[in-house]
């Protein structure tokens, strides 16, 4: 115990008196405390959301502030065939990704929590793709999906399942496809290791338990695994949905939004339009567009979270 | 460190019923299923690794050298990306960047949770919620108005674009983290600190702060990784080459029209991930209990 409890002696200057009365006041240090954090916050995150929605309504280009001019940029969306192919796409991404990701992210959580050899080490190596920068993977995925020399497509070619190399990026599906694959690769780790963590904390003698019972294989997982993850799954859910939905680095680097928009996501959209295209009010009224969305994402999970308290009687 | 041990389950019974498996069946339904995930998620890092020490005649010649291996590996494009491209210029800004935005972050961090988490001023509940909430905002969504102000405010084209911006997530996540530390540590400590006569601030350095060390390392470690990563702030909010951080760098320098260097773009993004992998390789158990918040007094 490094705890010097006994070492502390009250100090008598000026300024320490000061800062004891002070000190007295919960909400005056908590204040203080909080100024830091705050300040940053206030300045950096809220203004600047404030000000995207602002700037939404105006028709602000780069280098020229904009002036007001209603929902124009609303209006001009809503007859654009782009803007809603992007929505769907992101609809699709998202929602295509995220079951993919779940379905996987748990089977390895459940192969994880079985009594293994090397179990540290497979988690650290399990861990990799979630760690490594998303753009440095994404280009790794690029060379992967190469049109000419994809390694995908010799090694299918070689194996005689295909005749020909697939043009895993240049074709609307398979583009879509592809990125979804590698969103997928990169979102596994994270789902894993929280249910991991998740699992770890169900005791076995409930297993056990329901063993006696005469439980089968599926029963304990239906009855006893997937009632007691329920929370742990809507939060991870949740983080998961949320970054998928606003996903723009992968697709930057592996399609930049094409062929034919066909792999635009509304965040690529607002960035080929506000900054590429300097539409900054276009821009802002895309990304503001996707709040709607996060917003039901956030309360899906605000329900799910509702159902630990009734799970644990009321309390949390 | 005695109070905090990192992993503590309540299965302390290993392996619970696994016994009651038998071996081939072991096989098929665990180390089958494990070895393919395995291979799937590790084959790009291996993809990556052989490429950048590949020449470029084997790497497209796929009839006559097989492509899963190297026969005569080279280090031709590592030394052409650390000494014909401004490589280590990027790299040496993503360390700054990211160490600026984590300290500054890590400390901001440190007082709202502690305030929140321990001060329990009047509306300590609603200023946490708000601070998960501002977690929850994305960068895509905020990065046209905050380009708009980093130019306002001449910030533009300079790293401190960057380490003002990063701690809108930053932020937010140690935060969040810190307080779950911060709980696990017992009132009592601190009440026989104020009893002793100890300040806020003594008990702040002198009992929780030396307590919450494996907290903040990883805070730091995630805060760290995270502005490593980070890529739409730097790719709007910086122009010129050299200021350029190691993600946006690579994809936007060294990829020129047509011609693409893959072993040279390989050998980037695989020096780009080792030193997040070390730190991670390092603190992988920090990391999984403090997911979990399984700390225990």
């Amino acid at each position: 115990m490094a705890v010097p409890s006994a070492a502390i002696q009250p100090r008598s200057s000026i300024f320490s008196r000061i800062l004891s009365r002070w000190s007295e006041s919960r909400n005056a240090l908590g204040f203080g405390f909080m100024l830091p954090a705050a300040a940053l916050l206030l300045v950096f995150l809220t203004y600047p959301l404030g000000l995207g929605v602002w700037l939404g309504f105006t028709d602000a280009r780069i280098g020229r502030p904009g002036i007001f001019i209603g929902i124009e940029n609303y209006e001009y969306l809503w007859s654009d065939a782009v803007f809603w192919l992007s929505v769907f796409n992101t609809l699709l991404y998202t929602i295509s990704a995220s079951i993919l990701k779940f379905a996987l992210g748990l089977w390895l959580a459940l192969l994880l929590n079985q009594n293994l050899p090397f179990k540290s080490f497979f988690r650290a190596i399990v861990l990799l793709p979630w760690v490594v920068p998303t753009v440095l993977s994404a280009i790794a995925f690029w060379w992967i999906y190469d049109s000419q020399f994809s390694i995908l497509s010799w090694a299918l070619q070689q194996m005689g399942l295909i005749d020909h190399r697939i043009n895993f990026l240049g074709d609307p599906e398979n583009a879509r496809a592809s990125v979804i694959a590698a969103n997928v690769w990169r979102g596994i780790p994270f789902v894993a290791i929280t249910l991991l963590a998740g699992l770890q904390t169900i005791p076995q003698s409930l297993y056990e338990a329901a063993t006696l019972d005469g439980a089968s294989r599926w029963q304990l997982f239906r009855y006893v695994t997937l009632p007691l993850l329920t929370p742990i799954i809507a939060i991870t859910m949740t983080f998961s949905v949320l970054f998928t939905f606003t996903d723009f680095q992968l697709i930057y680097v592996l399609t930049r939004g094409g062929p034919v928009n066909a792999t635009h996501l509304m965040a690529t959209l607002s960035f080929q339009r506000g900054i590429s295209g300097g539409q900054l009010g276009e821009g802002a009224a895309i990304a503001v567009a996707m709040i709607p969305f996060l917003l039901a994402a956030i309360l899906f999970s605000y329900f799910g979270l509702q159902r630990r308290k009734w799970q644990q009687g009321g309390g949390d | 460190m005695a109070a905090i041990e990192t992993s503590n389950r309540p299965n302390t019974d290993e392996g619970g019923m696994g016994y009651l498996q038998s071996l081939p069946r072991r096989v098929v339904t665990v180390y089958l299923p494990l070895l393919i995930f395995v291979i799937v998620l590790l084959f790009p890092f291996y993809w990556m690794t052989i490429t950048a020490v590949k020449p470029n005649l084997e790497m497209t010649d796929y009839a006559n050298f097989n492509p899963f291996w190297v026969v005569h590996p080279t280090l031709e494009h590592i030394r052409y990306l650390l000494f014909e491209t401004s490589y280590p210029g990027w790299l040496l800004n993503t360390i700054i960047i990211s160490t600026a935005a984590t300290f500054l972050s890590l400390l901001a961090a440190v007082f709202a949770a502690y305030a929140i988490e321990r001060l329990r001023f009047s509306g300590a509940r609603q200023v946490g919620l708000a601070i998960f909430l501002a977690y929850l905002v994305p960068p895509s969504i905020l990065f046209i108005p905050l380009s708009v102000m980093v130019f306002n405010l001449g910030l533009y084209d300079t790293p401190f674009a960057l380490i003002l911006t990063y701690p809108t997530f930053l932020i937010p996540f140690c935060t969040w983290l810190l307080m779950g530390y911060f709980r696990s540590i017992p009132f009592e400590l601190e009440e026989c600190a104020l009893i002793d006569g100890a300040s806020r601030w003594q008990i702040l350095t002198k009992i929780v702060l030396p307590l919450s060390v494996p907290g903040l390392i990883s805070a730091g470690i995630f805060a760290f990784t995270l502005s490593w990563n980070e890529f739409i702030y730097a790719l709007t909010f910086i122009q010129s080459s050299e200021n350029k951080t190691v993600p946006v760098g690579v994809l936007t320098e060294l990829v020129r029209s047509d011609v693409y260097e893959w072993g040279a773009l390989m050998a980037g993004a695989l020096i780009g991930s080792l030193p997040v992998v070390v730190l991670y390789s390092f603190f992988v158990e920090h990391y999984v209990s403090s997911m979990t918040g399984a700390v225990k007094e």
